[in-house]
């Protein structure tokens, strides 16, 4: 397919999404479930994505993702409450003077959150990423854990709030505002992906001693890796405090990083597109499709037997195990978006469907319709 | 007189009371093949190991171009000990880690192939290509440096042709038949520019048609790149046909050292290595 093509593909498709956003967003009245699944599905897919720079493409199993985004979530929060309410939030404990009157508007306070996130990373990156595969594992976890109980702990109580959270964070000025963020970001990373150091990342993940041996400094690409993967992680706790408007120790739970990862692993580690997909399927079955599982239900005069409080994530469990048992490789694989591959995809159709409709094999009419019918 | 590319002076690399190589000494020069022999177990690989920064020998030096890319002596536990020689003689300690040791020049292969399997030939060898790159992370990423990426492609395609690989570039490397597999780790390991080229048993596996080609693959890159090419290797007929200098070792210490005819009828050599000489 022609380069030309493809742009004018890709504009399409952007314009398509744009329009449909536009359709449920005019359609919003109060809090439709779909438009709060869409937002919701845009900042898991970017903390996904940003999980799978790490897991899937650098090939280190990082558990840390929620602590990281809590970190992101409290600096955007702190820095963003309007300056007025702050007596209001920190009603108990008082507020730190530092940070009484230190606001930032939302854009930059989002690069700080971000910032933050990465700036730990830093700091724990050397001794953490020594460790290889599942200890490497073990300590980020622990970190998310550390970092969750040290923000809900008293001597951090002018600045964190303690266990009473954030509230009164700014939400979002436009329906569009996570899509766009989310997209942007999502973006930068593919662009990193396609990069030479992508491609070093990548190396790292299929064989260490030959990467290192073909001059890839191992400490130092995985630094990067860990500490991009942060930075894009806090922005996504960022736009999370966005979107719930109040956080609390208790939105980061390593709960939170086991969610992350199961849209990583039902998209397909090591592809980007797998788990933006995947990311709006998780939150549509756990937030809204799944919902009815939970409502007790008669069917005339049966009642429909297990169907209570909780029987929704008893299902999605059972869900998650059939794909994991028998769809290992998660939708994508590591397959990513492409036009090439959605044309061949409309070929092979073609192909197989011809012969079957006109009972004829025409093999060079076949190529030239099936590629027509695309483009 | 041509010139030392590499010397290694006196290596001992002992691991607890293993003493793996023992007090070795050896020198490359510039332009030669020179292979290392030896029964399995005789502390080849290790010998490359210690040469490519994945161990720090526990005593000696290695020396590449005049510069002093590995040093050490026997310190802490390890000096109790001690069983090598040259004890006491080197104070240096110098370490570098495999990836700064091919940035200086010195790549290699290893024994047991390692490709990056599920990425594309072409990948390969751009992935060699990585260390020697200015552009950083942020204007590669925002494609602010796709002048030098761009360059970078064609010089991989370019060696691709040179080395046979290009047209199977798009292949995923795993996909590769053995010969072809064992082919794209030397253009990968050619990709890195380096002086001296470390083979550990290229002919591995191969049948004699296959060896035959990388008999004359070597001998071509070698002139084609001007290269140095230090290798393991078992199979006698590639190495007596390829090599201008052997060194034989048996049990880590150095037995023999000469040119393919000396060896063939060195002593000590059939005695340890070939073991031919118990019926007479």
């Amino acid at each position: 397919m022609k380069k030309k093509t493809k742009v004018i593909c890709s504009l399409l498709l952007a314009a398509a999404v744009f329009v449909l956003l536009y359709i449920v967003d005019i359609n919003n009245t109060g809090n439709s479930m779909l438009a709060t699944v869409l937002q919701l599905g845009a900042i898991y897919a970017l903390v996904a994505v940003s999980m799978n720079l790490l897991n899937g493409f650098t090939g280190l199993f990082s558990l840390g993702q929620a602590g990281f985004m809590a970190l992101g979530a409290y600096t955007f929060g702190i820095l963003t409450i309007p300056v007025e309410s702050r007596g209001m939030v920190y009603y108990l404990y008082g507020i730190n003077d530092v940070l009484a009157n230190a606001a930032l508007p939302v854009p930059l306070a989002m690069i700080v959150a971000g910032l933050v996130a990465a700036f730990f990373a830093l700091l724990i990156g050397a001794p953490v990423l020594r460790l290889k595969s599942d200890y490497f594992a073990i300590a980020t976890l622990g970190f998310s854990e550390i970092v969750r109980i040290l923000i809900g702990s008293s001597p951090l109580n002018t600045v964190t709030n303690g266990s009473l959270g954030l509230k009164m964070i700014p939400g979002f000025s436009s329906f569009f505002t996570p899509f766009l963020i989310s997209g942007f970001c999502i973006l930068v990373i593919v662009l990193l992906l396609r990069s030479s150091y992508g491609r070093s990342f990548k190396a790292i993940r299929e064989d260490e001693i030959a990467a290192e041996a073909m001059g890839i400094n191992l400490s130092k690409h995985k630094q990067m890796a860990f500490i991009i993967s942060s930075f894009f992680a806090g922005i996504g706790g960022a736009l999370l405090a966005m979107f719930l408007g109040a956080v609390t120790p208790t939105t980061f739970p390593v709960k939170l990083t086991y969610d992350i990862l199961l849209i990583v692993v039902i998209g397909g580690i090591g592809s980007v597109t797998g788990s933006v997909i995947a990311s709006f399927l998780v939150v549509a079955c756990k937030e809204w499709w799944f919902r009815f599982l939970d409502q007790s239900m008669y069917i005339g005069a049966f009642h429909v037997p297990l169907l209570k409080s909780g029987f929704r994530m008893v299902v999605f469990s059972l869900v998650l195990m059939i794909v994991v048992l028998f769809f290992r490789r998660g939708i994508m694989g590591d397959r990513e978006f492409s036009w090439d591959g959605i044309a061949a995809f409309f070929r092979r159709l073609f192909r197989r469907n011809r012969p079957a409709l006109s009972g004829a094999d025409l093999p060079a009419g076949d190529e030239r319709n099936g590629g027509d019918g695309h483009e | 007189m041509s010139k030392t590319v590499l010397a290694i002076n006196d290596v001992t690399m002992q691991f607890g009371g293993v003493v793996a190589v023992n007090d070795l000494s050896m020198h490359i020069d510039e332009g030669e093949i020179v292979a290392l022999i030896g029964p399995n177990g005789a502390g080849k690989t290790t010998a490359f190991n210690v040469i490519t920064g994945v161990y720090q020998p526990t005593n000696g030096e290695v020396i590449l171009d005049g510069k002093t890319i590995a040093a050490g002596h026997p310190t802490g536990k390890i000096k109790k000990i001690y069983a090598g020689g040259h004890n006491g003689e080197y104070t240096k300690s110098v370490k570098n880690t495999p990836d700064k040791i091919t940035k200086l020049g010195i790549a290699r292969t290893f024994q047991n192939i390692r490709l990056f399997k599920n990425l594309t030939v072409l990948e390969n060898v751009l992935i060699a290509k990585h260390m020697r790159m200015k552009a950083n992370l942020f204007t590669d990423t925002f494609m602010l440096s796709h002048k030098e990426e761009k360059r970078m492609r064609e010089d991989s395609l370019e060696l691709l042709r040179i080395v046979d690989l290009y047209d199977v570039r798009g292949e995923i490397a795993s996909s590769l038949p053995y010969g072809k597999q064992r082919h794209l780790e030397i253009a990968r390991a050619l990709a890195t520019e380096p002086k001296l080229l470390l083979l550990d048993e290229p002919a591995a596996g191969m049948n004699p048609q296959e060896t035959d080609e990388l008999t004359a693959f070597i001998k071509r890159i070698r002139d084609d790149f001007k290269l140095t090419v230090f290798m393991i290797e078992h199979h006698m007929n590639l190495v007596m046909d390829i090599s201008d200098r052997i060194y034989v070792i048996d049990f880590g210490k150095q037995i023999a050292e000469g040119t393919p005819a000396e060896i063939q009828n060195d002593r000590r050599v059939i005695d340890a290595y070939l073991g031919v000489a118990e019926d007479e």
